[in-house]
């Protein structure tokens, strides 16, 4: 019998500690199998965030380093210095690499840094219980707005691809969602092409991954997924933004 | 050996690079921005990397990144930029991960203005960062002091694995002194097998700083603990200058110092006899000499460029049998030699009085 469906090496066995139908453990595991893929565990190097995902570590067999809250890009760049040929990721939520490490995020990206920001987008401070986030939507309950988000007090959404798009130091940046079999599909050709930018040397790259919090959304996992289809990507589009190989700039 | 005329700034900055240090990450604030400036030109010239950083903070990260792979790193700042640092300095203690920091302080708080000062000995020693942790702070006070030290710190870092603090000010950073450059020469270090590059067939590695469980987070504690009371056994360093009879005890450290010993050899000749006991490790402090010396004086006088910091860890240290007196210029001024002997003579004559 032929296999065709396993788990990736790099995965270790042990059951995801995110809630059920949060999609960071299909990032996760996406990130682990082009690892895989590219035969790369043994010179990748995971730079983890503060947030709902910092068990990251946990899950995927690489060498890791636990960073603070948003400063995850200048540390993967103090690693990316010293190892330069070494693949070096951050992996951060909206939170932390939007609202805290806005500053180190532009300024990696400024710089051309060699390495690759993994940013899931949920809209929302999943682990401090459900606050509003950079990227919370217009009119989004949470629980510091709780009569939803209302721009003139608190701003509009901050598209963080788009922003960083602006910079000649990044070269591929790509926003992808995993609510269906084909977006998954997608998503893994961005990580991968994401990886490869790095790996040719090419600039920062940065792959945003649109993913449901049911648990701070108060909504089951199934209605949350559909609100990623109908209402999150109508305020983040997916597709790749930027890509040096292609000379693609979407927006 | 060949003396040359040197800046402290260029100095330590020279240091660095030949205590092995290839890895600078900073952010320009006076009176410490020679330090990057030279470093800028002085690291690709023997392969390493300098990183001007978009902040204090970035620049501590990125040495916390550098440090986890292993290889040596500074970063440098003065004041307002040491307090950004200090959440950084925190997750390196916490990591274990060991580190250069220097501090070219001055005049505070706030933003305060670029005179030196020592203010900062507060955040230094006592930790300016969150949690239980300790960093091991050395206090130059001349420009061959910030050489000797800055190649001391980077093997004491190894060593402990913990961020090491040179503690100097603008006045040592910007004053010109000959200073020798002694051949780096240390005890060999254990391998850093804590070190992360990807695991290349081995067992992955973790640098951590953190503990969601409690009970293993109060390990972590008592594991660092441990380290610290080894850090305070073997790593006291001060120095004794002048008379070893003597009436009054001076206390000082850095700029303060060098003002002190002038004070001790002019008080000589106005037939005062005074003894100065400089911390050259203000973290560990050297308490035990400090009682000893202040018992055999039998009364302290402490100075310092700040409005009474250090002197609460004199006091902790000589207890209340032996008076302790005080006397601090702030915000950037540094204390003449007469106005402490002055000081001198009116704590002398107040005591005979008493
Ligand atoms: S709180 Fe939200 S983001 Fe965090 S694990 Fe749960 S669903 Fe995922």
């Amino acid at each position: 019998m032929k296999t065709i469906f396993e788990r990736p090496k790099t995965l270790l066995e042990k059951p995801f500690t995110y809630c059920p139908g949060c999609h960071h453990g299909l990032a996760n595991r996406l990130i682990a199998e082009v690892i895989d893929e590219l035969g790369q565990a043994d010179t990748t190097i995971g730079v983890g965030p503060v947030g709902c995902s910092v068990y990251i570590y946990e899950f995927i067999d690489i060498d890791f380093v636990m960073g603070p809250h948003g400063r995850a890009p200048a540390v993967a760049t103090g690693i990316k210095r010293c190892l330069p040929d070494v693949l070096v990721f951050s992996y951060q939520g909206d939170g932390d690499i939007a609202a805290i490490g806005t500053a180190e995020i532009v300024h990696t990206a400024v710089r051309g840094e060699c390495i690759t920001a993994f940013f899931v987008n949920n809209a929302i401070f999943g682990m401090t219980g459900g606050q509003m986030a950079p990227t919370t939507l217009t009119g989004q309950q949470t629980t510091t707005t709780p009569a939803g988000r209302d721009p003139l007090r608190t701003g509009h959404p901050l598209r963080l691809g788009e922003m960083l798009g602006q910079l000649e130091g990044s070269s591929y940046l790509a926003r992808v969602a995993l609510t269906k079999p084909n977006l998954i599909k997608q998503a893994k050709e961005a990580v991968r092409r994401a990886f490869l930018t790095q790996q040719e040397k090419r600039g920062f790259s940065m792959v945003e991954f649109l993913s449901p919090c049911p648990t701070n959304w108060k909504m089951t996992p199934t209605d949350a997924v559909d609100w990623v289809d109908k209402e999150m990507k109508n305020v983040f589009p997916l597709g790749v933004i930027k890509d040096w190989k292609e000379g693609v700039h979407v927006h | 050996m060949k003396k040359i005329l040197m800046k402290g700034n260029d100095a330590i900055a020279e240091a660095a690079v030949r205590a092995g240090c290839l890895f600078y990450f900073g952010y320009p604030i006076t009176p410490q921005t020679e330090i990057s400036e030279y470093l800028s030109w002085r690291l690709p010239e023997v392969g390493g990397v300098f990183l001007q950083a978009e902040s204090e903070i970035a620049a501590v990260y990125m040495a916390y990144g550098a440090s986890a792979t292993g290889k040596r790193v500074m970063t440098s700042s003065s004041g307002p930029g040491m307090s950004l640092k200090q959440e950084g300095i925190s997750y390196l203690a916490c990591a274990e991960l060991p580190c250069v920091i220097v501090n070219i302080s001055r005049g505070g708080p706030g933003l305060g203005n670029i005179q030196p000062s020592q203010g900062d000995y507060f955040q230094a020693v006592k930790g300016g960062g969150h949690g239980d942790y300790r960093v091991i702070v050395l206090a130059p006070s001349s420009v061959q002091e910030m050489v000797d030290l800055n190649y001391l710190a980077f093997h004491l870092a190894d060593l402990y694995r913990n961020p090491v603090l040179i503690l100097s000010d603008g006045m040592l950073g910007q004053m010109m002194e000959p200073v020798v450059f002694w051949e780096y020469d240390f005890p060999e270090l254990p391998p850093k097998d804590w070190a992360i590059q990807g695991k290349n067939g081995r067992e992955r590695k973790i640098i951590l700083p953190l503990n969601l469980d409690p009970r293993e987070m109060e390990q972590v504690n008592l594991r660092l603990a441990k380290k610290y009371r080894r850090v305070e056994e073997y790593e006291i360093r001060f120095e004794c200058f002048g008379q070893e009879e003597a009436d009054l005890l001076l206390v000082g450290y850095g700029t303060s110092a060098r003002v002190l010993k002038s004070v001790v050899r002019k008080g000589e000749k106005q037939g005062l006899r005074l003894r100065l006991l400089r911390p050259i490790s203000l973290y560990p402090f050297p308490s035990r000499v400090i009682k000893e010396e202040a018992q055999r004086a039998g009364r302290v006088l402490v100075v310092e460029m700040n409005l009474g910091q250090m002197v609460e860890d004199v006091t902790l240290a000589v207890g209340d049998r032996v008076p302790i007196h005080f006397h601090g210029r702030s915000g950037g001024l540094i204390p003449t030699v007469d106005e402490i002997l002055e000081k001198i003579r009116f704590v002398l004559k107040s005591e005979e009085s008493s």
